[in-house]
């Protein structure tokens, strides 16, 4: 039976990986994604999964790797600091070509900043973040239901591509409670549920007996070159089939906002207002960061007369919609950082200025 | 229908627990709902606030820079809000624990001396609920006997022998108008 149950968002990505049949999750505390290392602390031991609160981001990470290996659903997730430490970790997932599911719930920085939400974490979530030529699948929600949805998607395409993949959430996505439905059955899901993943993965680290052994690995002495070839093939097949976004009263619009997570929900109350005024407004909201939506960003600035990106950082997605758009309209922005939140009345009053 | 309420009060005033027990009510009529603690440092500092939207519309930004109604527990919540509530809006005070007059004039004011109706049935610590059930009566979100038919699924199972004092809090709140 589906139910409407008040969540917030951390409990949200919690209770979605216990249903995509994570049953593997390393943590370290930090602030403002704690409910969600609570929650998987208190449901992982109900369906027999492995809780572990690491000595360190570090450690969560390689732990990640290591059940990630043996072809278990795994995931580690922080907050801003802690997602920098993961760095190293997140590059050697994806030169090991292994599936796992990294949760970053944003606040300000840089350094230790402080805890309120931002979203300046998009280059490095969008750009590899760790050394080397890689890239990560982002998602990122914009609201309680989405986070649950997003985080079933996650997994399925970390497992598909054997890819590392973030969810780029920030601390209100975190913090704030709204209804989400799902079948509530899954909540009172107890005892020893499967712990392997529901794909098969032939590649695992599963012990070799009666069949040739698996090497998994990201050093290629000789070979990096040729393995660096394989794995941008295989983001180009993500970049062409994977893109997601949703568009909102495109149709007219002259003035279109791009905006993702918590600044794409007050950019759709500025909306509102701006519609209420006359003003043709419309708006495009990433729900994959990479891939970026670059073809449908191309289309709208070719139409619109102008582009207005609003983030919780100095800029870091305009680069892209700028990218995207190739000069074809002005790109205009409008950002508050180091965990500064937007205004409706403010966006609406660049909106004006345009 | 559209609602943006704030609360604010010290922590342990119970501000959190009366915003999602709004928030769960309004979810329950059928109704779109957003709940937004404050939280962190915040908290640590020694006071809490929440913000609670409740719409027949889908909610775009679950911050409120301008609420409709603020349930203040106490005078720095007082001192911080009222100049943020919409023209017309509605306030509801514990005046057992502020002595100052809001300085507005536009606002509807329902002064709820709330510690003091709480301390009298035997816990201080249900001032919240006589607070709630003051806004109920002048906001009507939802009746008052749905909000005590619900009580018990959003209090934590270890506070059920609490369920008795915190619907008489409701019932007294109720009263003030």
């Amino acid at each position: 039976m589906s139910k409407k149950v008040l969540m917030c968002g951390n409990e949200a990505i919690g209770e979605a990986a216990i249903q995509a049949n994570c049953r593997y999750y390393f943590g370290y505390p930090i602030t403002p994604q704690n409910e969600l290392t609570a929650y998987m602390a208190g449901r992982l031991p109900e369906v027999g999964g492995v809780f572990l609160q690491s000595e360190s981001e570090i450690a969560a990470i390689n732990m990640v790797y290591g059940a990630a290996a043996a072809g278990m659903r795994a995931m580690t997730s922080s907050s801003s600091p802690g997602i920098s430490l993961k760095q190293e970790g997140i590059s050697y997932l994806a030169g090991a070509e292994l599936p796992a599911v990294i949760i970053n719930i944003m606040r300000g920085g840089p350094g230790l900043g402080n805890i309120a939400p931002a979203q300046a974490d998009y280059f490095q979530a969008t750009r590899g973040g760790g050394h080397g030529d890689y890239r990560t699948i982002v998602l990122a929600p914009s609201k309680v239901q989405e986070m649950m949805d997003l985080t079933r998607l996650a997994f399925d395409l970390a497992d598909k591509y054997r890819n590392p993949v973030i969810l780029l959430g920030d601390g209100l996505l975190g913090q704030m409670m709204e209804p989400v439905e799902f079948k509530v059955e899954s909540l009172k899901l107890k005892g020893k549920g499967k712990k392997t993943s529901t794909n098969k993965k032939p590649w695992a680290l599963t012990g070799a007996k009666g069949r040739p052994r698996n090497l998994l690995r990201s050093l290629y002495l000789g070979t990096l070159e040729q393995h660096n070839q394989h794995l941008q093939e295989k983001y180009k097949k993500i970049s062409r089939k994977e893109v997601r976004y949703e568009a909102i009263s495109l149709k007219d619009a002259e003035i279109v906002l791009i905006a993702y997570g918590t600044s794409a929900r007050i950019s759709k109350a500025a909306l509102a207002k701006a519609r209420k005024e006359g003003l043709k407004v419309g708006m495009l909201r990433p729900i994959t960061l990479w891939p970026f939506p670059s073809d449908i960003v191309a289309g709208i600035a070719g139409r619109a007369k102008a582009l207005l990106t609003v983030e919780m950082s100095a800029g870091q997605m305009v680069e892209d919609v700028k990218l995207a758009g190739e000069g074809k309209c002005p790109v205009h922005f409008y950002g508050r950082m180091g965990g500064g939140v937007p205004t409706a009345e403010e966006i609406l009053a660049e909106i004006r200025k345009i | 229908m559209h609602e943006e309420i704030i609360m604010a009060g010290f922590g342990g005033q119970g501000v959190i627990f009366m915003g999602k027990f709004l928030a769960y009510l309004g979810m329950r009529k059928g109704n779109q709902v957003t709940y937004l603690p404050s939280y962190g440092a915040e908290v640590r500092g020694g006071t809490a606030n929440c913000t609670v939207i409740i719409s027949s519309e889908e909610i775009a930004s679950p911050l409120s820079s301008c609420p409709y109604t603020a349930i203040v527990m106490n005078k720095p919540s007082l001192d911080k809000f009222e100049p943020r509530i919409k023209k017309d809006g509605l306030l509801i005070l514990n005046s057992s624990l502020i002595n100052r007059d809001p300085d507005r004039d536009d606002l509807k004011i329902i002064k709820v001396p709330a510690t003091e109706i709480a301390m009298n049935l035997g816990n201080s610590r249900v001032a919240n609920m006589v607070a709630l059930g003051a806004y109920i009566i002048q906001k009507k979100v939802v009746p008052l006997k749905t909000v005590l038919d619900h009580l018990q699924d959003v209090l934590p199972k270890r506070a059920h022998h609490l369920l008795e004092i915190n619907k008489e809090a409701l019932r007294e709140g109720a009263k003030i108008k």
